[in-house]
């Protein structure tokens, strides 16, 4: 683990340095830098339970949260801000009024402000169209130097928002990021966890990068974290403030249509039996396995 | 007319399987229109595309530059975006792989057409329109998906269809010419550093053994490999494992960690936390082994065991190894 210091630019050469010395020396050395991080409300996935007669998921309307692998995203940020000076860290959400929540769980993690998307207009959006919705509103508060977002939501699980947002804006998009390696104010290299091992890549900033769950570990928000989000104002904008072209945005901006929804019987109704001894456990599983022709 | 475009994958150079399964699904498709079926290939020095052809492609477009041995998100969408709009495909289909979640958002936005993520089938309507199905909150609600833009572009889930072989190894080969500035990239790429650990990444698995907290502690997960090993599989993990530290979060199943559909999934000492079964529960097989008579587990399970896995498995690996003899 080393830290370098060259020409007064700072490097983070690896993203575990332990928070009081990066501290010290980032105060010599730091930069401006300005993070911008998407997140999402999804229905709270602990609180649902199965129906066993329909097999489908149950939930109740109000039950939502902030997207649990955007919390990685949000900490990252963070992280970032605690070893560099002058980080400002920027949440950034489309949704209903409601989803204000999600931004004031990011201002008690740590980020500095936040905006809400909510506008009718902006309902019934797909990727294609939240990603232009939220591209536009980068562009309106000013745009970033970085901009951090999950993999995915938990209740979408498409994954596109991110890469697109990056597409629209014209910077590099770095996804599947599992350890930023280094941090300038030029330029991060970053490593990705792609099948079957990892990929070392570097790109100048502004760019879009979408984390893993193997990044960090996020914290809880502690009281005055709490206390500073209650407190907090989350700014929203609307079609009009981030002059959106109306064809693009909400449902009738969206490329895509869903024509059918149904629901999958997930149970099955297999032969559940009981151990009398692991030996004849294991006999029965290995006649399964024979049956089925695994073995 | 336009043709069926799939987009292959490689790894080390190596045609990767998922760009079989590609083609499947790009067959049915391309044949349900009376149109062509072609393969889009960008790399390096890849081996034998000719195989391509077997498994159903009429045309391979091949660029084949040292420039894009690696994957360089910006050089391949401009290779893509520029191929595109000289041949004008109407619908481009990759695998929902690190790859193919990168690339597909870069290229639908730069061609300002709709994008659907992780499909699990495809369809021609009756209209001849693409019809793109995809499970969403974790497999609970299965959504039919249109799209009114061309190209029609979609992910689909890796095993989500078995790849077809034909007697044919011919076909034509296309090498586009793409011009020097495509290739400029503002990525820099430094190295791959390969992982010891999985030999197939649990996505692409035929058989895959996964243990939860029932399996006690770390050591204990030396006899899942081992299990896994004899069943030609690989190792998953509920996320009470991985959080546990008993095994890397790339081999995490569930909502936060990894969907996977192998054709046996063995749950040991995984309760089946909705989480999880949002994971696996696409997969052909299911057996579960838990002492908890009232695991969730045993909802989804084509076979189960109501026991001690730690207690269970190396019993199950004697028989096996009798077997063997």
């Amino acid at each position: 683990m080393t830290i370098l210091i060259d020409n007064c630019q700072l490097k983070i050469v690896n993203s575990y340095v332990p928070y009081a010395i990066g501290y010290m020396l980032f105060q010599i050395g730091g930069f401006e830098l300005k993070i911008g991080v998407l997140i999402k409300q999804v229905p709270a996935t602990d609180k649902v339970r199965i129906d066993e007669k329909t097999g489908t998921m149950v939930r109740s309307e109000m039950e939502a949260e902030l997207n649990p692998l955007d919390m990685y995203a949000v900490e990252e940020a963070v992280r970032i801000k605690e070893r560099l000076k002058d980080v400002h860290i920027t949440a950034i959400t489309m949704g209903p009024p409601s989803a204000s929540d999600a931004i004031k769980d990011a201002i008690s993690i740590g980020c500095d402000d936040g905006y809400l998307l909510t506008d009718r207009r902006f309902a019934g959006a797909d990727t294609w169209a939240t990603a232009y919705t939220l591209s536009m509103a980068i562009k309106r508060i000013g745009g970033f130097d970085l901009v951090l977002c999950g993999e995915r939501a938990t209740d979408g699980e498409t994954g596109q928002v991110g890469p697109s947002v990056g597409a629209q804006m014209g910077i590099p998009v770095l996804t599947y990021v599992s350890e930023i390696v280094e941090l300038t104010d030029k330029y991060v290299r970053v490593k990705r966890a792609v099948e079957g091992g990892h990929e070392i890549v570097e790109v100048d900033l502004p760019a879009l990068i979408s984390v893993v769950k193997e990044i960090n570990d996020p914290r809880i928000p502690n009281l005055s974290g709490k206390l500073k989000a209650k407190s907090a104002e989350v700014k929203s904008f609307d079609a009009v403030s981030i002059e959106a072209d109306q064809s693009k945005i909400g449902l009738g901006g969206s490329p895509t249509r869903v024509v059918k929804v149904f629901y999958p019987k997930l149970t099955r109704s297999g032969e559940i039996v009981r151990s009398k001894d692991p030996q004849s456990a294991a006999k029965a599983l290995l006649e399964f396995l024979k049956s089925k022709e695994i073995i | 007319m336009p043709g069926v475009w799939t987009l292959a994958e490689f790894r080390e150079k190596t045609i990767n399987s998922v760009s079989y399964e590609l083609l499947a699904w790009g067959r049915s498709l391309a044949d349900a229109l009376g149109v062509e079926l072609s393969s889009i290939v960008l790399g390096y020095e890849i081996k034998d595309v000719e195989i391509l052809f077997d498994h159903g492609a009429d045309t391979v477009y091949k660029i084949d530059d040292r420039r894009i041995e690696h994957f360089l998100p910006d050089v391949y969408s401009n290779i893509l975006f520029s191929l595109v709009k000289q041949y004008d495909p109407q619908i481009i289909i990759a695998s929902a792989t690190t790859y193919g979640r990168t690339i597909m958002p870069i290229l639908s936005t730069k061609l300002n057409t709709g994008l659907t993520a992780d499909c699990t089938k495809l369809e021609i309507g009756e209209d001849g329109t693409l019809l793109q199905t995809r499970p969403a909150i974790g497999g609970n609600v299965m959504a039919t998906i249109r799209t009114q833009t061309k190209p029609q572009m979609a992910t689909v889930r890796p095993r989500s269809k078995k790849p077809i072989s034909y007697d044919k190894s011919q076909g034509k080969i296309i090498i586009p010419k793409i011009e020097d500035e495509l290739f400029k990239s503002a990525y820099r790429w430094i190295k791959f550093e390969k992982d010891e650990s999985t030999d197939l990444p649990i996505q692409e698995a035929d058989v895959v053994i996964a243990g939860g907290r029932g399996m006690k502690d770390e050591k204990n997960f030396e006899m899942l490999y081992e299990l896994a090993k004899k069943l030609n599989g690989v190792v998953g993990a509920s996320r009470t494992a991985v959080d546990m530290g008993w095994i890397p979060y790339s081999h995490q199943v569930g909502l936060s960690g990894k969907t996977v559909s192998p054709h046996l999934y063995m749950a040991l000492g995984i309760s089946g936390a909705i989480q999880h079964i949002a994971g696996m529960s696409s997969s052909d097989i299911v057996i579960a082994v838990n002492t908890d008579p009232d695991a969730p587990i045993f909802n989804v399970a084509d076979f189960g065991i109501i026991g001690d896995a730690t207690e269970i498995i190396p019993e199950l690996l004697k028989a096996l190894g009798d077997k063997d003899e």
